[in-house]
């Protein structure tokens, strides 16, 4: 047997949990509960990220996610959107734990509205913190080889580069420095943030990323739970171009059919 | 309302609103009288994480400040 065998078999791990999904997807921006859980389903992802948001005591029995994608089945990341302070994702995060349970979440700590770019230092200095508190944070960051290998020096279980700005679906901007963390890091990469369609995603998983994290490439597609399908398949295409390896490049043609035997 | 049931309730911020509660009260039964579950958000008083194991047994005090979160939607 040849690759698929292998492809099938081919799981990550991380933080000791293993799954053979390499699509990890959002649960922000829907049009409804219904059309998110189809989308996860479609998505075959087995992580989905989630926010921690203040309960609606005026009317506290509105439909919740946790109703329409099960905990159980998929896991459940939360994260940390929206903090733009290490004490913030901090606060956020021990309140995620109590609500579900479960150390592994998503840090990220921003440093500004218009770009979302990530705030490093803030983000560091939370790592380490929440490490300490036996947190188990996959971080996202900025495409930087050096601020990557710090955050892993701190603890973090999976570094999460983005590829352009949240929400931005422009594309894997820097594919030099997706490549140069993923060669030098001992956790997982995913990309995370900036994919818009799924030659994106196919890209990261080229790079040899993995795993991707997206939401709004589905989330505002005009058809989320087709795309939902299609990133699926583009994150399996991606991992297997990179396992299968892709042929060096040439300046120029070489042809294909034998020019021995010409007539 | 009696009076003295007026004065056996005490104010507290719940996701910055400003509640009354009868004095007394456990944070369980504080979430029940808002009709939530307990068993599906987490709890933040002055601060402080409540471990849900211990929302039945913690006494609400007058001017506590609470947070009261549950996972929604996000990237």
């Amino acid at each position: 047997m040849n690759a698929p065998q292998s492809v099938t078999a081919d799981t990550w791990t991380v933080a000791g949990r293993t799954f053979s999904s390499r699509l990890i997807v959002g649960t922000g921006k829907y049009k409804s509960f219904e059309e998110n859980a189809a989308a996860v389903e479609a998505s075959g992802a087995q992580i989905v990220t989630v926010a921690v948001r203040r309960v609606n005591i005026a009317d506290p029995n509105q439909p919740m996610l946790t109703d329409f994608i099960d905990p159980k089945r998929v896991t459940y990341l939360p994260n940390t959107a929206g903090c733009f302070t290490a004490d913030e994702a901090i606060r956020t995060l021990r309140l995620a734990r109590e609500a579900g349970g479960w150390t592994l979440v998503k840090l990220e700590v921003l440093g500004e509205a218009k770009t979302l770019y990530p705030d490093m230092r803030e983000t560091l200095k939370a790592t380490e913190t929440l490490v300490k508190e036996g947190f188990e944070p996959m971080v996202y960051c900025v495409d930087d080889p050096i601020a990557a290998k710090q955050l892993e020096e701190a603890g973090a279980v999976a570094i999460m580069p983005l590829g352009a700005p949240i929400g931005s679906g422009l594309g894997i901007q820097n594919r030099i420095t997706i490549r140069l963390i993923v060669e030098g890091a001992g956790v997982p990469v995913l990309v995370d943030a900036g994919v818009g369609t799924a030659s994106d995603a196919a890209v990261a998983m080229e790079l040899g990323c993995d795993g991707v994290l997206m939401n709004t490439a589905i989330a505002e597609a005009k058809e989320p739970i087709t795309m939902a399908r299609a990133m699926k398949q583009a994150v399996e295409a991606g991992r297997m171009a990179y396992l299968a390896g892709r042929m060096g490049k040439r300046r120029y043609a070489d042809p294909s059919s034998p020019l021995a035997g010409l007539i | 309302m009696t009076e003295t049931a007026q004065k056996a309730t005490i104010s507290i911020t719940v996701n910055g609103e400003a509640r009354r509660v009868n004095a007394g009260s456990s944070i369980a039964a504080m979430l029940e009288a808002i009709g939530l579950n307990p068993r599906k958000v987490a709890v933040e008083r002055n601060l402080e994480v409540v471990p849900r194991s211990t929302l039945g047994d913690v006494t609400v005090g007058e001017g506590d400040q609470f947070e009261i979160v549950h996972f929604v939607g996000g990237g």
